[in-house]
């Protein structure tokens, strides 16, 4: 291998770990925020209208008030649709899987109707600002993993510390054992005088703020601009990742950067020219999703209430 | 009508006219000044014979075939959320067969054909979920939706590639020969052959669900898997499957008649998400193949009036996706038994037994 050569597969390899963080970024922090529901029994499918929400209400927030003020109303936006999925289903005892779909529709009528009200039906002319990449002072410096993994958009570091900080809360507090108490079962954790529809309700309204969260990565490190439907299925992908990661923080992250990389994939595909229709690459991450589901299907234990309230 | 579906309809009207009369707060919340705006939602959607037959009817056609396909997946505990995906595999291979029968085959075999293609279309799109929920225990809420998305990646592939107009200019299929196509049922109008046809096939299947033993058989899976198992004796993985097919035959069918009654081609566009209304079609239907009827004519009237509202008022027309969650939300909300399973709120304890919540 020639020395160019050389250095364009070096530049791929980097381009192509960058690309895996960066689309892994928002999946790891709606899939910490779902983790955090199922772990107390509950779903909520209406993370793909959370994710939606955040995502316009970052647009909303930041042409207004900077990158900052897009991440604070891209977590309020979230938290919102959770609020109104727990009311529905811890007060009124709906069924969590309808409410939740009922909710992703709702966050598509109304992001879509807002948006087009008001930036107009084009909006292609909408320019905010974003949120560009924050290197770490040394370790960006290391060759080749360096400018990959530690030049990220600073939402990519706040990823990463929710995920540890989670893990130690799940594991090693006593909030977090009571959490998980409840989705293992709700009545002998009410016995035991956890007060349990409190726990839920802070479950929900915390995987609100990350899906939120999650939609204002996609528009500030990521996208740049908002479009209608743009969350495209990642609610779905981040269910399903909380699923791979067999409902640990850890396992979550870990899932999140795989599927981090089958979209990365495609820029690898078109660096390298291979002649595959694209439409396979934009569809391997729900194909692959389907794969890996299907191969650890029944060994793993989810949360022995999961979706199951009253 | 006895008492109780009654109440269950009186509820159901309730839920429309609070969400009927919100629609023109929230039209003046949002600046747009109500009085046209409803105007133009009435006049696209009932407010002529035309508009009626034309608009309303044509898109009441597919949203009664998804409304039965969630209908039917629901009553066996199945959350098939993919009559999205199955309508378009459904469509591509209607589309597929047609084309590929230009100049053989005479348009009264090729359409029977075309349909059939679209039922098995839909239906085997439908049992990639089946399959992966019976044997790998993949709940089929996450797995139809990612289908969906494959679905509709297959149809942007199939149209730019194998399947494009011999030109290669135009993201679409080449139109279907003129006598490949649904004939229309009133002259001078949009309306085709596929609206007596969803008609017939929500009352076979009502009369399935009601009178025969298999549409028992369905009901009591739904309701109580555990009983169904021990007391009745009934396989509920096969009739799981059965519901999973069938579920998507029929959203596959809907698809069909999209593209031999309506586009004539296949686009990528061909359902503006007429599968995920169906889940409220159904869901607002209760379940009721024959509710489904006056259901779809509800749904269908609001996304032909909506489209009228944002061609005449410059409404968007997605606000109509807002009403539609709000029914949904409302029958949640308000009725005391789960709108899923119609047996009680026990969540999902059907899919309990056999774990497929992973």
């Amino acid at each position: 291998m020639n020395a160019a050569l050389e250095q364009s597969a070096l530049t791929i390899g980097v381009a192509f770990i960058e690309a895996t963080m960066r689309t892994a970024t928002p999946l790891a922090l709606a899939a910490s925020g779902e983790l955090v529901v199922e772990r107390t029994g509950m779903i909520n499918i209406g993370l793909e209208g959370i994710i939606l929400t955040g995502a316009f209400a970052s647009l909303v927030g930041a042409t207004h008030g900077g990158i900052a003020a897009g991440f604070v109303a891209a977590a309020a936006g979230g938290m919102l649709i959770a609020l109104l999925f727990a009311l529905v289903t811890l007060w009124a005892h709906g069924d969590q899987i309808v409410t939740g779909m009922a909710l992703t529709l709702l966050a598509l009528g109304a992001t879509g109707t807002l948006y087009r009200t008001a930036y107009g039906a084009t909006g292609a002319a909408l320019s905010i600002p974003t949120s560009g990449p924050m290197p770490i002072p040394i370790l960006s410096r290391i060759p080749l993993l360096g400018p990959a993994l530690f030049a990220q958009p600073p939402v990519a570091y706040a990823a990463i510390v929710v995920v540890l900080m989670l893990w130690w809360w799940l594991s090693r507090t006593h909030a977090g054992l009571a959490l998980r108490a409840i989705g293992e079962s709700p009545d002998a954790a009410e016995a035991a005088g956890i007060p349990v529809r409190r726990y839920r309700l802070g479950a929900a309204l915390f995987g609100g703020v990350m899906g939120g969260l999650a939609g204002g990565a996609l528009v500030l490190a990521q996208a740049g601009t908002f479009a209608e439907g743009m969350s495209a299925g990642r609610g779905f992908i981040a269910i399903a990742i909380v699923v791979l990661g067999r409902w640990s923080a850890i396992g979550v992250a870990f899932a999140a950067l795989l599927f981090g990389s089958t979209t990365a994939l495609q820029y690898l595909a078109q660096a390298i020219g291979l002649a595959v229709p694209y439409q396979l690459f934009l569809a391997l991450p729900y194909a692959l999703t389907l794969a890996a589901l299907a191969g650890i299907g029944g060994r793993v234990t989810p949360p022995a209430v999961l979706a199951k309230i009253e | 009508m006895n008492r109780r579906s009654l109440l269950v309809a009186a509820r159901a009207l309730a839920i429309i006219v609070l969400v009927a009369a919100a629609v023109p707060i929230l039209l003046e919340l949002l600046g747009f000044a109500p009085p046209p705006a409803l105007r133009a939602l009435l006049v696209g959607s009932i407010g002529s014979f035309d508009a009626l037959v034309s608009a309303t009817l044509v898109r009441v056609t597919p949203l009664m075939l998804t409304g039965l396909a969630v209908a039917v997946a629901f009553r066996a505990g199945v959350f098939n959320i993919g009559a999205e995906g199955q309508l378009l595999t459904g469509a591509a291979c209607a589309a597929a067969v047609g084309l590929a029968g230009r100049g053989s085959l005479p348009g009264a075999i090729a359409l029977p054909f075309e349909l059939i293609a679209g039922a098995i279309g839909g239906a085997s799109w439908a049992a990639i979920a089946a399959v992966l929920r019976a044997r790998f225990r993949v709940l089929e809420v996450i797995s139809t939706i990612l289908l969906n998305f494959i679905a509709l990646y297959l149809v942007s592939y199939l149209v730019r590639g194998p399947l494009q107009e011999p030109l290669h200019i135009y993201p679409q299929s080449e139109a279907l020969p003129a006598d490949a196509r649904l004939p229309r049922v009133i002259a001078g109008s949009r309306l085709h052959a596929g609206f007596p046809l969803a008609i017939a096939t929500a009352m076979i299947l009502w009369w399935y669900v009601r009178f025969t033993a298999g549409g028992f058989r369905l009901r009591v899976v739904g309701a109580n898997p555990d009983a169904a198992r021990s007391a009745g004796e009934i396989d509920v993985a096969r009739m799981t499957i059965i519901a999973f097919l069938v579920s998507g035959a029929l959203a596959g069918l809907a698809g069909a008649i999209e593209v031999t009654g309506v586009t004539f081609a296949l686009y990528e566009n061909i359902s503006p998400g007429y599968g995920y209304t169906g889940i409220a079609v159904a869901l607002l239907a209760r379940l009721g193949p024959l509710a489904v009827i006056p259901s779809a004519m509800l749904f269908g009237a609001l996304e032909a009036g909506a489209t009228a509202m944002q061609r005449d008022a410059g409404v968007p027309s997605v606000v109509v996706s807002i009403a539609e969650a709000a029914i949904i939300l409302g029958l949640v909300v308000l009725s005391r038994v789960s709108v899923v399973t119609g047996a009680g709120r026990r969540g999902s304890e059907r899919e309990a037994p056999e774990g497929e919540d992973a």
